[in-house]
């Protein structure tokens, strides 16, 4: 059974590049809409990509600006300066 | 077994809270009408070791429970009785502790015929 | 010229954290670290902890303020625009009443939790989490207070909650939880709260109320809610990580870690009967029903995780299966319970609607119409004849989670579950097979428990009746009391409701 990794943001003017990045980087993500909050759930694996949130915000973004929009998350984290990534493997 | 503890001596150093020595000459009693789930829980109450059990009958379950529309129908004659898990035929002149109930006893009884309102043990 | 080459987050972190640790070399580590080995617990290696976050001090700050910032910017708005007239109903504010009265003090007891074991712990890693963790739960504890401080205003119930949480006998039941976990030592600490409750238990906590506030109009309570999340998702991570580490470091660490995960599921399971009641009774808007949440939560998320921990050798919690099937009863049980004592508690309760009932039976088929809309009838009956049911009586309570015993046998609902022990010539009484165990496991610890019935017994609670008591535990008699119906809170609502129609026209 795929284990399925989850990330759940905020639904703010802010989180709206960083979802959009998710979702273009990371395919066949399942986007959940809940009052105010988006849930993205996707199997096994996913990445926050630093780069591309960058891209669409037109400033330096730290991965770590991601504690302003998170709310919750499972699966396993490995951070760096480039990334945020969640897996189960 | 030993209480996993930083102090070895952790369990001789217990202070019990409920010792029946701090309830002022009361011991607790625990009454539970059986099938009668309004009254949410069994409930707790202070009682003197000598009290006659005929006065649990007669003045603490009618104040407690009198509420309900099957108390007036109970027939007394057929109400069974269990203390601390064993069946008790209750000697009603006798007091609390002479028919065996001590500190902390749970005193349950059941009421044949009368299972709660529209049956539900309600 | 080149800019200077800039350390990696990971360099960085660990430089800042692991970097600043050493080896003692003047006093043993037994005496630095007193509490580290009574528990039988053996690490060999620290160093294999794997840090959960790299979250450096600095950037630790620098996100938290922006967070305090936007949180009290909305705080602000809402009292400015008198947020509070637009919850969907005030039969909901009753709901962050038991939030301000029954968790927040909890968060208190985090915080002070995660300072002791983040002193006490001979590794860095773990100790820099914990000490996160701790600054964490002291935020929450005080923008939910700073949050709630708004209804406070208007509302009944708010106004001595942490006088209450000592002494009032249904906020018992949280603070025995956290004291039991806070007088045991770190590593069962760090189980019970970190990984018990703050990763297999926590979404069955927020998300109702949450979702509640923000289905009910409560932006207030919403804002805090996400502000505290993000908070959270590091909690989370430490949780497992704590697990993990102690079930790798040593085979022998085993035995005693599934115990403490049977436990403190349990209790956990208790605790948040809580949330079920006022998930099903309280919000006027509801989200979905306990039982869908405890499905979602508990036995989806949480199977996974055990499957995902079972390589270690760990079980899915003893009595696992009793908390499933007891999710089709406990909001009913709890919620009856606190509708026959609520001229005892600080907030209001009342009756189901036809309505309610009917969305409960829907979500309860197999209990609901059986056994618990008969109960409702009946008290409905006793309402109409002006004799609305309050018990006079005080409810024999559970010696391990404190709650009135009004659980019932998962195999014949109609009939509670007594279990009891002994201990040193005297009776304990346990509501479940779960407690009894937890007392049967320490029941030196257990006996010490100061239970709030016994202690109005005993005098110990401003005197003999429930006046004394209720002004003992400074409720406002009359005000914070009582039946929602003829309550001052519903009386100022239907006002201003009446005078905003006014206006309208």
């Amino acid at each position: 059974m795929p284990r399925i990794v989850s990330i759940t943001l905020q639904n703010t003017d802010d989180a709206r590049p960083i979802i959009e990045a998710i979702t273009t980087d990371n395919a066949d993500c399942t986007v959940h809409s809940y009052p105010g909050i988006v849930k993205i759930d996707r199997d096994d694996n996913l990445t926050v990509k630093r780069a591309s949130v960058e891209e669409r915000i037109g400033r330096n973004w730290d991965p770590q600006e991601l504690h302003l929009s998170m709310v919750s998350m499972a699966g396993n984290l490995d951070e760096d300066d480039d990334y945020f990534r969640l897996s189960w493997s | 077994m030993s209480v996993v503890a930083i102090d070895k001596n952790y369990a001789d150093k217990v202070v019990i809270r409920d010792l029946v020595e701090n309830f002022h000459g009361n011991q607790v009693v625990y009454l539970h009408w059986e099938d009668h789930l309004m009254f949410c829980a069994a409930m707790a109450f202070p009682l003197p070791p000598d009290m006659p059990f005929a006065a649990v009958v007669k003045e603490v379950l009618p104040t407690y429970y009198g509420m309900h529309p099957d108390f007036a129908k109970i027939d007394w004659a057929k109400v069974t009785w269990e203390l601390d898990g064993k069946p008790l035929t209750p000697v009603l002149d006798k007091s609390l502790k002479q028919n065996g109930v001590g500190h902390k006893s749970c005193l349950r009884f059941w009421t044949p015929g009368l299972d709660g309102y529209k049956h539900s043990r309600s | 010229m080149n800019a200077p080459a800039k350390l990696g987050l990971k360099q960085r972190y660990s430089l800042l954290t692991h970097g600043l640790d050493w080896t003692p070399s003047y006093q043993p580590m037994e005496k630095i670290y007193p509490y580290a080995e009574f528990e039988g617990i053996k690490i060999h290696d620290w160093s294999k902890w794997e840090d959960p976050f790299r979250l450096t001090m600095e950037s630790y700050w620098k996100f938290q303020a922006e967070k305090e910032r936007k949180l009290y910017a909305v705080l602000d708005s809402f009292a400015q625009n008198n947020g509070q007239m637009n919850l969907s109903d005030p039969k909901y504010v009753n709901a962050i009443k038991l939030f301000l009265t029954g968790i927040s003090p909890e968060e208190y007891q985090a915080h002070r939790g995660f300072a002791h074991v983040g002193r006490q712990l001979p590794g860095v890693g773990p100790r820099v989490a914990a000490q996160m963790q701790s600054l964490d739960e002291l935020r929450h504890v005080q923008t939910q207070i700073h949050t709630l401080s708004h209804y406070n205003k208007f509302f009944d119930g708010f106004h001595e909650f942490s006088h209450q949480h000592d002494r009032v006998w249904y906020l018992s039941v949280p603070k025995s939880f956290f004291d039991d976990a806070r007088t045991a030592g770190p590593f069962e600490y760090f189980i019970a709260i970190g990984f018990a409750f703050e990763y297999v238990l926590t979404n069955l906590l927020f998300v109702p109320f949450m979702s509640g506030a923000a289905y009910n109009g409560d932006l207030a309570t919403v804002t805090f809610g996400f502000s505290a999340q993000s908070d959270e998702s590091r909690h989370m991570t430490l949780g497992i990580e704590v697990i993990k580490f102690l079930l790798e470091q040593d085979p022998g660490n085993l035995p005693i870690v599934q115990k403490w995960v049977d436990k403190w599921f349990w209790r956990g399971h208790r605790v948040l009967g809580l949330v079920a009641m006022m998930m099903d009774y309280m919000l006027p808007k509801k989200i979905m029903s306990w039982r869908e949440a405890w499905e979602i939560y508990f036995t989806e998320a949480g199977g996974s995780l055990f499957q995902d921990l079972a390589r270690y050798g760990l079980k899915v919690p003893k009595y696992a299966d009793v908390a499933t099937a007891e999710a089709d009863h406990i909001s009913h049980q709890n919620w009856l319970t606190f509708y026959q004592y609520c001229h005892a508690a600080g907030f209001h309760t009342w009756l189901p609607s036809a309505e309610e009932m009917d969305w409960l039976s829907e979500k309860y088929p197999t209990t609901f119409d059986q056994y618990y809309r008969p109960r409702f009838e009946l008290l409905a009956e006793q309402e109409k004849e002006g004799k609305r049911f309050y018990n006079n009586g005080l409810p024999q309570l559970c010696s391990v989670c404190q709650i009135p015993m009004v659980y019932t046998e998962h195999k014949d609902p109609g009939t509670i579950s007594f279990r009891s022990s002994e201990y040193k010539g005297d009776k304990y009484h346990t509501c479940s097979d779960g407690c009894k165990d937890i007392f049967d496991n320490e029941p030196e610890k257990y006996s010490q428990a100061w239970l709030p019935v016994h202690q109005i017994f005993q005098g110990n609670c401003g005197g003999a009746s429930m006046e004394d008591v209720l002004k003992w535990y400074k409720m406002n008699i009359g005000a914070d009391n009582l039946d929602q119906a003829g309550s001052p809170d519903q009386k100022m609502w239907d006002e201003w409701m009446a005078a905003r129609s006014r206006v309208a026209g």
